[in-house]
């Protein structure tokens, strides 16, 4: 009985060590050399692997950075300056600042202000919709409201309005990691730079009709009259196509043009009440329109 | 037995409501608009500005490269203005806008309706007479004419086939071509012949149709190589592979062309077209469009002006009915439902179909039970069930495994699943999405 036990203890050492002094060669044999800077790095990383630095996940991102030796192009959206500066500290490089980006839907074509004409029943996917017709609406270039953004959004930043048939961007969880950007067929997300306590202006159109014609499909539309060109200080307005486009990296956020747009469709979002003077020359404008 | 193509296929209900309506001639409207892209291939460019008088039958744009053609003036007056306007699926596409005035008919064209039964033109001259006359293939795809008659270099044609199918429902146009127009109809397919320097035709028409077969028949007893061969009703049999299959027994590979098995099939509607081309120098500015429903007041054939206003059609037709649901350009297994009845007739425009409220809704989507119908109907051998979830995973590399590319977007899939799943829609985008990845894979 005891023999039979001892037998056995020593038959599976033996098979044990063996194993281990060949496992030993082997992995000598088919060792690969990889940077241990890599796994410092990605420990640094938010581990999203949302691909939103343009690389296929947290790793290759890592992997990037190390083999290539420098932060140049490369930067995690999600992790934001804080990681990047974290990250630079373990390859020993200067650390480049980004401002913080935010996600922001260019369409305010509400139910009431771009009302249906057509009704769609084919699969519900935007993407689909986009190659089958221009939308339920008159307007070709508006949101089709099939949540393919929602979809694809990993941070739980993106949420379909039902009152107003559009998707609304959670500023605080919004990563600008670009998911949405890619997902919308009508090219309606743009990342803009991120403003304190989420203020925030912009053209919510990508009508480039003719003023009559976009107006005509939707009450908010963007007509490129100009007036907000001519009215910006800073240069930040440019009108193209008939459509006029904020660059976030210029707007001082001021809110001129907010005032003087006539269809409405620039859009300022978390500002507090205008002051009387303000409020005055705005609803004057309007009755001059 | 009669012959029809092996795998797949389907029986929707005929509903030939309008085959009986002899062809009538709609009144030339006050405006017309001309899409410069309505055929599968470059947009042509347009010649001539605001302000210009035009005759019925000139060049107003021209073909902008091989794959694509010319287009004609389809009414004498004056342009209007070159603009955006709405096509089909509702996007904004550039058009010709001509103000009629009169119906002044350029001076080579022969209006006369006596037959000419030869020609002294030899075959090069006569593609050349049908590329310039602006010919595309009339059953619905428009994809130019002349392109299919230049075989690639190391294929020959041996074979020309007529499709006179018809396996769209509703729709009439083709068949009463086939029974008012069955001289022109082979003329016609003998010039095309002889452009293809082929000495074998068929013309294959479903067996729905007996008073076609009978006449094409007896009067193509008169042209040698031209034979008739009536078909087994079954959908997609008016499908160029389907038809090759169904008529010679060929079978064209996964990725290849009609060309490749010797064959070129033209539509019975461009045989007509070909013959008012080269015999009457009359470019392709009119086509026969059904208009037709199960709720229409005058279910009707009309030979109508390319750029007419849908509107005109439907208001000769006797408006559109209060049910109307969904109004469909093309027939309702392919057709498109349109997003306004303002867009104007192209030259692939072979219905107008109305369907009523309770006809038009699709039914609620349910889970797939794996019945495998979908697979049976498929006339190209695909397994559509598998290929939508693959779709909607965005997994492009197994759906070209799967041979997505291979759909003819028949819709027979669609059609037969008893838990209405949207399989067409996935598959196409599935289609498209792989397409491209191919085309960009090939390009590097």
């Amino acid at each position: 009985m005891s023999a039979t036990l001892i037998y056995t203890v020593i038959t599976i050492s033996a098979i044990g060590a063996a194993s281990a002094v060949i496992l030993y060669f082997v992995a000598r044999k088919f060792f690969v050399f990889e940077d241990p800077r890599i796994e410092e790095v990605e420990n640094e990383l938010p581990s999203a692997n949302c691909g939103g630095c343009g690389f296929a996940g947290c790793h290759a991102f890592a992997e990037a950075i190390v083999t290539s030796g420098n932060l140049e192009g490369k930067y995690c959206p999600v992790g934001g300056s804080n990681v990047m500066a974290k990250v630079a500290g373990v390859m020993k490089l200067e650390a480049l600042e980004q401002t913080p980006r935010v996600a922001v839907l260019r369409c305010n074509g509400t139910c009431e202000f771009r009302p249906k004409t057509t009704n769609y029943e084919g699969a519900k996917t935007c993407a689909i919709a986009a190659m089958n017709f221009s939308g339920e609406t008159g307007c070709q270039f508006g949101c089709l409201g099939f949540a393919d953004c929602v979809n694809v959004c990993q941070f739980d930043a993106l949420h379909m309005n039902p009152s107003t048939g559009l998707p609304e961007v959670d500023d605080d969880k919004c990563t600008a990691c670009g998911a949405c950007v890619k997902a919308c067929p009508k090219f309606l997300f743009e990342l803009r730079k991120k403003a304190p306590k989420n203020r925030k202006i912009y053209v919510a159109c990508r009508n480039t009709e003719k003023g009559a014609v976009a107006k005509k499909s939707c009450e908010v539309a963007c007509i490129g009259c100009g007036k907000c060109e001519k009215e910006c200080a800073y240069e930040a307005i440019t009108i193209e196509n008939n459509l006029a486009f904020i660059d976030s990296d210029k707007c001082k956020l001021c809110r001129k043009c907010v005032a003087v747009c006539p269809t409405n469709s620039i859009i300022e979002t978390n500002f507090p009440p205008r002051k009387e003077k303000i409020t005055e020359n705005a609803s004057t404008e309007k009755v001059d329109a | 037995m009669l012959k029809t193509f092996k795998i797949g296929g389907v029986h929707p209900a005929e509903n030939k409501i309008s085959a009986g309506k002899p062809i009538k001639d709609l009144p030339i409207p006050n405006e017309v608009k001309i899409m410069v892209s309505q055929h599968i291939g470059a947009p042509s460019k347009a010649l001539v500005k605001k302000g210009d008088e035009v005759k019925v039958g000139q060049l107003i744009a021209q073909s902008a490269g091989f794959v694509s053609t010319n287009i004609h003036s389809p009414v004498s007056g004056k342009v209007v203005k070159i603009d955006q306007i709405t096509d089909t699926s509702g996007f904004k596409k550039e058009a010709i806008i001509i103000e009629t005035n009169g119906d002044e008919w350029d001076e080579s064209i022969d209006r006369s309706d006596a037959l000419i039964h030869e020609t002294t033109l030899d075959g090069k001259a006569i593609v050349e007479k049908i590329s310039s006359a602006g010919i595309v293939g009339l059953g619905g795809a428009t994809f130019p004419t002349h392109v299919k008659l230049l075989p690639p270099p190391g294929a020959k044609a041996d074979v020309l086939i007529i499709n006179g199918v018809e396996c769209e429902p509703y729709l009439s146009a083709d068949h009463r071509l086939m029974l008012e127009k069955g001289d022109e109809i082979l003329i016609g397919t003998r010039l095309l012949m002889k452009a293809l320097n082929v000495d074998k035709a068929y013309i294959g028409i479903e067996n729905n149709k007996p008073d076609a077969i009978e006449n094409l028949t007896q009067k193509a007893l008169r042209h040698q190589g031209i034979s008739v061969v009536p078909l087994k009703v079954k959908y997609p049999q008016g499908g160029e592979k389907q038809l090759i299959k169904a008529i010679t027994g060929r079978e064209v590979p996964s990725g290849a062309l009609p060309i490749n098995v010797g064959a070129v099939v033209n539509n019975v509607g461009t045989a007509f077209a070909v013959y008012e081309a080269v015999m009457k120098n009359k470019p392709l500015i009119e086509r026969i469009v059904s208009v037709t429903g199960k709720t229409i007041k005058e279910p009707s054939n009309y030979r109508v002006r390319i750029g007419t206003p849908v509107n005109n059609l439907l208001e000769a037709a006797g408006g559109i009915p209060e049910n109307a649901g969904k109004i469909i350009s093309g027939g309702p297994m392919m057709g498109k439902a349109v997003t306004s009845t303002d867009i104007p007739v192209t030259k692939g425009t072979s219905g107008i179909l109305i369907m009523d409220e309770k006809e038009s809704h699709r039914k609620e989507i349910e889970n797939c039970i794996r019945c495998g119908r979908c697979v049976s109907a498929c006339p190209m051998g695909l397994e559509p069930f598998l290929m939508m979830p693959l779709v909607e995973n965005n997994d492009w590399e197994r759906c070209e495994k799967e041979m997505i590319t291979d759909c003819i977007e028949c819709g027979s899939c669609s059609f037969t699943c008893p838990a209405n799943r949207p399989l067409l829609d996935y598959i196409r985008f599935g289609k498209a999405s792989v397409t491209k990845i191919i085309r960009t894979r090939k390009e590097k």
